[in-house]
């Protein structure tokens, strides 16, 4: 078994940037998504299309990421 | 390996490939999500779970020295064995548990360059058998404290300004915007960083595929900051684990000699009654 397909792209998610990788492994197609600075794992979803793992992975982030409060930083 | 101060620390993804089922190499992958080994993993590869098997699970500190032991054991790993680390967020966790082996004094483990996210990219086998593995006997030394920084060291460090402090955390942490990346949890009462800290996030240590940049652009991109070798340096992030990876560049890819990873981190800073903290960007109050 081999991770086939594999791509990655980044874009903005909730107000952030964030890097979507996704690929087939076995039957099925995996995405995981990351959040660029500093480039933890927000979310990763399964499917048995690429836009069914990408439609689930996204929703996770957009929900996580969304909860992200931003402070006074001065 | 592009000049590295200490080459044999790191392994790329075809010696791997060549060497993965050799006798006396185990491999062994550690992620931040660690469900993803089962989804499938270099054949011959076990897996650590940093939250139960690579920490104290009753107190914050890193693996006693008795466990540390018997997990090496149950791993087939001897005191002769050469260690192979690799997992995903680019080897976060896999420099997690390098460091943790380094402070228990295993002599010959190296990081798989570019992690997990390089072999699957690559298009290499992957496999879901877990190897069975023959009990080890192995005998632990250390902790090696010249490796780890407390509290209290970090205190004197950043009072003093005695040592160079590497934040490797993202700007927007540093600063003080965020309390934590972007959608994970926060785990600290107070944003900002360690007075006398420079931000170097350690993303910035690699390149896009997650290898490790080649020794020049290391130099330069830590002497930017200040960071040069000329005095103790000490690395910190949230908890721990990208700090190791930043460590790993420093003490073994620069070779800078006094590096030390404060695992307390921001998560133990940033809680803490009555310490000082510097918000804004680098030299901000």
């Amino acid at each position: 078994m081999r991770a086939e397909d594999y791509q990655r792209r980044r874009q903005e998610l909730a107000g952030w940037p964030v890097g979507i990788v996704s690929y087939k492994l076995g039957d099925r197609f995996i995405c995981e998504i990351d959040n660029v600075s500093p480039g933890a794992r927000v979310a990763r979803a399964e499917g048995s299309t690429r836009e069914e793992a990408e439609r689930a992975a996204m929703a996770a982030a957009e929900r996580r990421l969304g909860r992200t409060r931003v402070h006074d930083a001065s | 390996m592009a000049n590295y101060a200490h080459p044999e620390v790191l392994v790329d993804t075809a010696w791997v490939e060549e060497h993965k089922h050799d006798q006396g190499v185990r491999i062994a992958e550690v992620d931040v999500d660690t469900s993803a080994y089962e989804q499938g993993h270099i054949p011959g590869a076990i897996a650590w779970n940093w939250t139960t098997q690579l920490c104290d699970t009753v107190r914050r500190d890193v693996i006693p020295r008795d466990q540390f032991e018997q997990l090496m054991a149950e791993s087939g790993i001897g005191n002769d064995t050469t260690v192979i680390l690799y997992g995903d967020n680019n080897n976060w966790f896999a420099a997690w548990a390098l460091w943790q082996m380094k402070l228990y004094g295993h002599k010959d483990v190296r990081l798989m360059n570019g992690g997990r996210k390089k072999w699957l990219e690559e298009g290499r086998e992957l496999t879901t058998d877990a190897p069975s593995v023959a009990r080890a006997s192995y005998s632990a030394t250390g902790p090696d404290l010249s490796l780890r920084a407390f509290l209290a060291e970090a205190m004197d460090a950043s009072a003093n300004r005695s040592k160079g402090f590497v934040d490797v955390r993202s700007p927007d942490e540093f600063t003080g915007k965020i309390l934590a990346p972007p959608g994970l949890p926060e785990t600290c009462q107070r944003g900002g960083h360690i007075p006398g800290a420079a931000n170097i996030p350690w993303g910035q240590a690699c390149n896009e595929d997650g290898t490790f940049k080649s020794y020049d652009e290391l130099q330069q991109l830590y002497a930017s900051k200040g960071i040069t070798g000329d005095k103790p340096i000490i690395a910190y992030c949230r908890i721990g684990e990208r700090s190791s990876h930043s460590w790993f560049a420093l003490k073994y890819l620069l070779g800078y000699d006094d590096v030390k990873n404060y695992d307390g981190s921001w998560t133990e800073w940033g809680n803490l009654v009555g310490v000082p903290v510097e918000k804004g960007p680098q030299g901000g109050s």
